[in-house]
């Protein structure tokens, strides 16, 4: 009971928090802009066909009076609570009238696919090879190692997935850069074959970014462990060292990995929306590319929202995981 | 401040390496200004697509632009905005963070409940949904701004520890009882072991907003007549350049990006290193025993780019 008093109810009452500021942002910032979303709307669909002025007044209202615009803003602020909690991001506007739901649960499952498998990979590589590059870190493979990931690490994820396109898409021709797949759903191999073949690239992108964060992560804490008595009293007593680091030092250094993976999601997200966006996969990020060009505000809305709550919501999980990690907090 | 330089030169060849590129860097920065165009008319004015020569030494764009000094108003641009993000960003990081640790108490517990909120808010897709309702007057002055409004929690919330640190440190407890005001143990006590801090934080927060601000213009949410690494990355890829072989137009943009983030982050692990104290006390045994650190030489040179 003192572990949900002390830890776990106040998670929950964080993730409330996050998404309250989230949903209350993602309502101001349109409002409080000085350019009036409606009016770029109208001016898009007006801009190559002449419209009678009358007709031009009607459906700047009708379309004000759609978003509640008309009212105050504290009305229209409870009218937006109201429409989110039966699940209303109401329609887009690109796609006039399919809901903006129905858009984002459709491109929902190619980011998240890419999103897991990216971050399982990113965070197991790096934190492997970061502890064992830490704990040999004498031997050549290790510096070689380093040097690489200190170069890759502070490049913005767009630049890494753009020298990735020039060299194995334009130049090499290996990889495709549309889409995500070939042939129809279904369990075959064929069809798993063609996820794997066009999903490769946007996974290697992000991957190599979030692994090289991971590793320097990885080897600074792995540095400081070994300077541990228990180290040194494992080492004298001629345990294999491929045990004292697997083991014991690998494992102790997991516990702040895991809090960070819960803090870095939100990055790891935003490195899948660009990958996705230069790649043409077919996720959350592409659809948002799509909805700014052609100025569908509700899509863009919807995925800001969307993605503040997905973080929140999964950064909640590990976090709630967390206790099952360490028993200093399970037992506190 | 020059002994910590040339120390730093000294002792960390990530730092040499680092300064060396970031030369590279100011010397397009000054370049710019003995630029033969005029920053806000460079379209237009040379032959297009031309792919490098000795006249034009990157080539040029499909725009009629001469990649050259296009990139280095580019470099101005982005380093402007950069610059203009993180003085706000750090501003209010550090405030707020100095706020929190030396009052504590309930606005410390408030604020670091709000600052953990923030912390997990991805900020790219807010960034976006400004950027898409702002679009076209979005110049880079504001960008800067917008990035700096969103850069400060992770920022406040290390100054806070470290100042949490520092009031429990003996030589505070010692300033407190001989009598010292709060203000001048604030100012000559504590403020020299922030900086350092500072220093590292400034170029992490180059970072993000340099990678901000080349996404934000690559999904063409900037303002794209005035040339940055993002809109120029941005024009090429309207352009089809990878496709039609004019990788000349992207890859200088790129290669400048890249020298820029490496630069500073080389910059900034040779700064880490020089303040953790384990590493101090090996430059410390180094510089009074004449060679000892030569005695291992694989050790300094493992040291060398340890981040």
């Amino acid at each position: 009971m003192r572990l949900l008093d002390s830890y776990i109810l106040p998670r929950i009452a964080q993730w409330f928090m996050v998404v309250f500021i989230g949903i209350t942002v993602t309502f101001l910032i349109p409002r409080l802009s000085p350019i009036n979303p409606v009016d770029e709307i109208l001016a898009r669909m007006t801009a190559f066909q002449t419209m009678d002025p009358e007709a031009f007044k009607t459906m700047r209202e009708t379309t004000l009076a759609l978003y509640g615009l008309d009212k105050t803003l504290i009305e229209q602020y409870v009218a937006y609570w109201q429409r989110l909690m039966v699940g209303d991001l109401g329609p887009s506007f690109g796609n006039f009238p399919r809901p903006v739901t129905e858009i984002i649960a459709a491109a929902l499952p190619w980011t998240i696919g890419l999103l897991v498998t990216t971050t399982i990979i990113s965070w197991t590589a790096g934190v492997l090879l970061g502890s064992l590059a830490g704990y040999f870190h004498s031997r050549r493979w290790a510096q070689v190692f380093e040097r690489l990931v200190v170069v890759v690490y502070p490049v913005p994820y767009l630049i890494i997935a753009f020298v990735l396109i020039l060299i194995f898409v334009a130049e090499l021709k290996w990889f495709p850069l549309m889409g995500g797949s070939r042939g129809d759903a279904a369990l075959t191999w064929e069809y798993i074959s063609t996820l794997l073949y066009f999903g490769f690239m946007p996974a290697l992108s992000v991957v190599i970014g979030a692994t090289a964060f991971r590793f320097i992560m990885a080897k600074s804490l792995t540095t400081t462990e070994i300077a541990s008595d228990y180290v040194q009293y494992a080492e004298l007593a001629a345990v294999p060292r491929r045990k004292i680091i697997l083991f014991y030092v690998a494992r102790n250094t997991m516990l702040p990995q895991v809090t960070d993976l819960a803090l870095s999601l939100g990055l790891i997200f935003e490195g899948a929306l660009i990958t996705e966006v230069l790649f043409t996969y077919p996720g959350v990020g592409f659809v948002l590319y799509n909805a700014i060009y052609n100025g569908d505000y509700n899509v863009i809305m919807g995925i800001t929202l969307l993605s503040i709550i997905g973080v929140a919501t999964a950064a909640l999980l590990i976090d709630l995981l967390y206790p099952i990690f360490d028993p200093r907090v399970r037992l506190r | 401040m020059f002994t910590t330089i040339r120390d730093l030169f000294k002792f960390s060849p990530s730092f040499r390496f680092g300064s060396l590129i970031l030369l590279l860097v100011a010397a397009m920065l000054v370049l710019s200004f003995f630029s033969p165009y005029d920053p806000g008319k460079l379209r237009r004015k040379v032959k297009r697509n031309q792919p490098p020569s000795a006249d034009f030494i990157f080539g040029t764009t499909s725009q009629g632009e001469d990649v050259f000094w296009t990139m280095t108003f580019a470099v101005r641009n982005t380093l402007t905005i950069s610059v203009i993000a993180v003085v706000i960003g750090r501003g209010i990081g550090v405030i707020l963070g100095m706020l929190s640790g030396y009052f504590g108490g309930t606005f410390d517990r408030v604020m670091q409940s709000i600052i953990e909120s923030i912390i997990v808010i991805p900020r790219l897709p807010l960034l976006i949904l400004i950027g898409a309702i702002l679009r076209g007057s979005l110049t880079i002055y504001s960008l800067g701004i917008l990035i700096g409004l969103l850069d400060w929690a992770f920022p406040s919330k290390r100054y806070r520890a470290q100042i949490l640190s520092l009031r429990e440190r003996d030589f505070t407890h010692t300033a407190v009882f001989s009598g010292m005001s709060t203000v001048k143990i604030v100012v000559r006590e504590h403020l020299p072991f922030i900086i350092p801090f500072l220093l590292a934080d400034v170029i992490s927060g180059f970072l993000f907003s340099i990678g901000i601000e080349v996404t934000l213009s690559y999904l063409g949410l900037a303002n794209l007549d005035s040339p940055t690494i993002g809109t120029m990355i941005y024009w090429g890829n309207y352009y089809q350049s990878i496709w039609v072989g004019r990788t000349w137009v992207l890859i200088a943009p790129i290669v400048a990006a890249i020298c820029m983030v490496l630069g500073f982050y080389l910059m900034s692990v040779g700064l880490s290193e020089y303040l953790d104290p384990r590493k101090r006390l090996v430059r410390l045994t180094a510089r009074a025993g004449d060679e000892a650190d030569n005695d291992d030489p694989r050790k300094e040179k493992d040291d060398a780019w340890a981040p």
